[in-house]
């Protein structure tokens, strides 16, 4: 299994690079889409007017798409070339998430911000990140997370993949290039699987599957200079009509407490919580 | 009322369908009159006995993909059988395969997906989809607008499968249209991490290990626990991610889903990602250091102590039981 740290090693020069890294001419342009969320660490709360998880925070970088914008970036070192550009979208121009994105290394954004995407659901998403992606020339690849950590539909990837009508990989656990095929390791039920597909293609990587960079300081000063795009549901060629929720073909009904389980006994462990558990376990004839 | 037909696409490994496939298709009886399965593999004779004892009348197959991630191939496949008699809606497990044939399908018919479903409900001519949030303390319903048909991902053991006590379901083949490049994706090498002991979806004993087991080298307690009390070990995703223990361990949203008549959390704080896996649970143990830990809000049974100290003194307990 090709690991983050070997990939590395052969972006560094050192002689362990294989020819067949070359993607195109030794250069390699990587797409991310990447969501900024509201802080996780932060409970949770749905809005009642609109009936949608409430955003009006400060939004970070989602966690889960740290791992692609690593990868992206192990790509293009090892290509020895080309660059990462993240996409990205949100109802209010906010932009913290993307220069942390930045700060790691990635060269450029394109924003998606209008008011009107609010409320989209994932096909809108979708359709707004794939005319998004086309804006970006010549690029080889593009890097999604598996679900983002607070909508988690998942489907996103696989839709801007049959918006771009791309070949597409999900659940990468890694990634090579070998000439224009990609190779992957698809994670399974089972196990994982070894996946080839053709370039250009979409690609979605499995959380924890690489150690995302911390950003330096020189990054992090960078990315406050760094080009982000910021453009509107018309600049790209989309109806407003089409997205937020206006373009949502799915309407919120009901939105309640799950019944819940009761807090059962708990106790503090002073050397005998196992007897408590032995005890349980019996009287559930379990042991 | 009820819909006059539903699909529902139908996984099995070797012949034997999967449970998720036969609890989605004894809900769709309840909700349409005719239900159908789409089967993506070469061995439909094989399942259409089971497919039709839970009530799909008939197998739309694809025939084998020859290697293709199915993603592209099935879902055009879908949509090309679906042209000439669309089904009000179409429902899939959430599995790896699944989750891509929607999405795609999504695109090819243009219409929302709704995932991540624990329930399905008739309201008025459309259909809602139930669905946990926030760790499942929250239930969102959400009804399909406009036309179908309907695409749903449900979640393993939302529902409980029955035998309808149907005749083994029709072979119908459907064709699988060129998908040019992008059905190009094609697997070359499956790898299976073989697991021994019981399956973490079946056992009636779950003993799962997380991130305050301290380090990769502890996961052998909960192995070790989960072996006296004939149960399956299991693991939050953190402890996934660092990769202590294989995915096939995972238990979660995007792990497996189980419902046993005891489940011990070990050193697991109690994430959405993990309680929704696990919340069904009959009997629910926990051992943490933080008392805040949001574990401890569904446990029957709490320890609020060191699980390096816990689980040795409770494997040697067991051990002198014999």
């Amino acid at each position: 299994m090709r690991d983050g740290s070997s990939a590395r090693q052969w972006g560094t020069g050192l002689d362990l690079a294989p020819a067949r890294l070359a993607a195109k001419n030794g250069a390699m342009n990587v797409v991310v889409c990447v969501k900024q969320i509201p802080d996780p660490a932060d409970p949770g709360a749905m809005d009642p007017e609109t009936k949608t998880l409430k955003r009006d925070g400060k939004l970070i970088l989602d966690e889960s798409d740290s791992y692609g914008v690593e990868m992206a970036l192990q790509l293009v070192d090892t290509a020895g070339g080309g660059e990462v550009t993240l996409v990205s979208m949100t109802p209010n121009s906010e932009v913290g998430g993307l220069r942390t994105a930045l700060a790691m290394g990635a060269a450029k954004a394109i924003l998606v911000s209008d008011p009107a995407l609010a409320g989209s659901d994932a096909l809108s998403t979708a359709k707004v990140l794939a005319a998004a992606i086309k804006r970006v020339e010549g690029a080889d690849l593009v890097l999604t997370a598996t679900e983002s950590s607070d909508g988690y539909t998942g489907t996103v990837p696989e839709q801007i993949a049959g918006l771009l009508d791309l070949p597409s990989v999900t659940f990468a656990k890694s990634i090579a290039v070998d000439g224009s095929t990609l190779k992957v390791e698809r994670q399974t039920e089972a196990g994982y699987d070894d996946v080839e597909c053709p370039l250009p293609a979409v690609v979605s990587v499995t959380a924890g599957v690489v150690e995302p960079r911390y950003p330096s300081f020189k990054g992090i000063m960078a990315a406050k200079s760094k080009p982000v795009d910021e453009v509107t549901v018309a600049d790209l060629g989309l109806d407003a009509s089409q997205v937020g929720w206006s373009g949502a073909r799915q309407e919120i009904t009901t939105i309640e407490a799950a019944p819940s389980r009761a807090a059962g006994e708990v106790v503090e462990d002073d050397g005998t919580g196992f007897e408590k558990i032995v005890a349980y376990l019996d009287n559930l004839k379990v042991i | 009322m009820t819909l006059a037909k539903i699909w529902v696409f139908a996984e099995a490994t070797d012949g034997k369908v999967s449970s998720t496939t036969l609890e989605i298709l004894t809900k769709a009886r309840e909700l349409a009159t005719t239900v159908e399965a789409v089967y993506a593999g070469a061995d439909a004779d094989a399942v259409a006995a089971a497919l039709g004892a839970h009530g799909a009348t008939t197998v739309h197959t694809t025939g084998d993909l020859g290697g293709a991630l199915p993603g592209v191939p099935v879902a055009a496949a879908i949509a090309e059988a679906a042209s000439a008699g669309a089904p009000d809606a179409i429902l899939f497990a959430t599995s790896y395969a699944a989750r891509d044939i929607a999405g795609r399908l999504s695109v090819k018919l243009d219409r929302t997906v709704l995932t991540n479903g624990v329930d399905l409900v008739l309201t008025g001519d459309s259909l809602a989809v139930v669905e946990p949030v926030f760790g499942g303390t929250t239930n969102v319903t959400t009804t399909f607008v406009g036309d179908g048909p309907y695409l749903a991902l449900l979640r393993p053991k939302s529902f409980v499968a029955e035998e309808s006590g149907g005749a083994p379901a029709a072979v119908n083949t459907i064709a699988v249209p060129d998908t040019g490049a992008a059905g190009a994706a094609k697997v070359t090498q499956r790898h299976v991490e073989e697991r021994q002991g019981p399956q973490l979806e079946d056992a009636a004993v779950v003993v799962s290990g997380g991130r305050g087991l301290g380090e990769a080298e502890k996961y052998q307690m909960i192995e070790d626990l989960a072996k006296l009390l004939h149960a399956a070990p299991g693991a939050s995703r953190a402890i996934v991610d660092a990769g202590w223990v294989p995915y096939s361990y995972q238990v979660g949203q995007t792990g497996k889903v189980v419902k046993p008549t005891v489940y011990i959390a070990a050193g697991i704080s109690g994430a959405t990602q993990h309680m929704v896996g696990m919340k069904g649970s009959k009997n629910i143990i926990a051992i943490n250091k933080d008392a805040e830990a949001p574990i401890f809000s569904i446990s029957d049974l709490g320890i609020v102590g060191d699980v390096n100290k816990v689980i040795p003194a409770l494997i040697e307990a067991l051990k002198a039981r014999g």
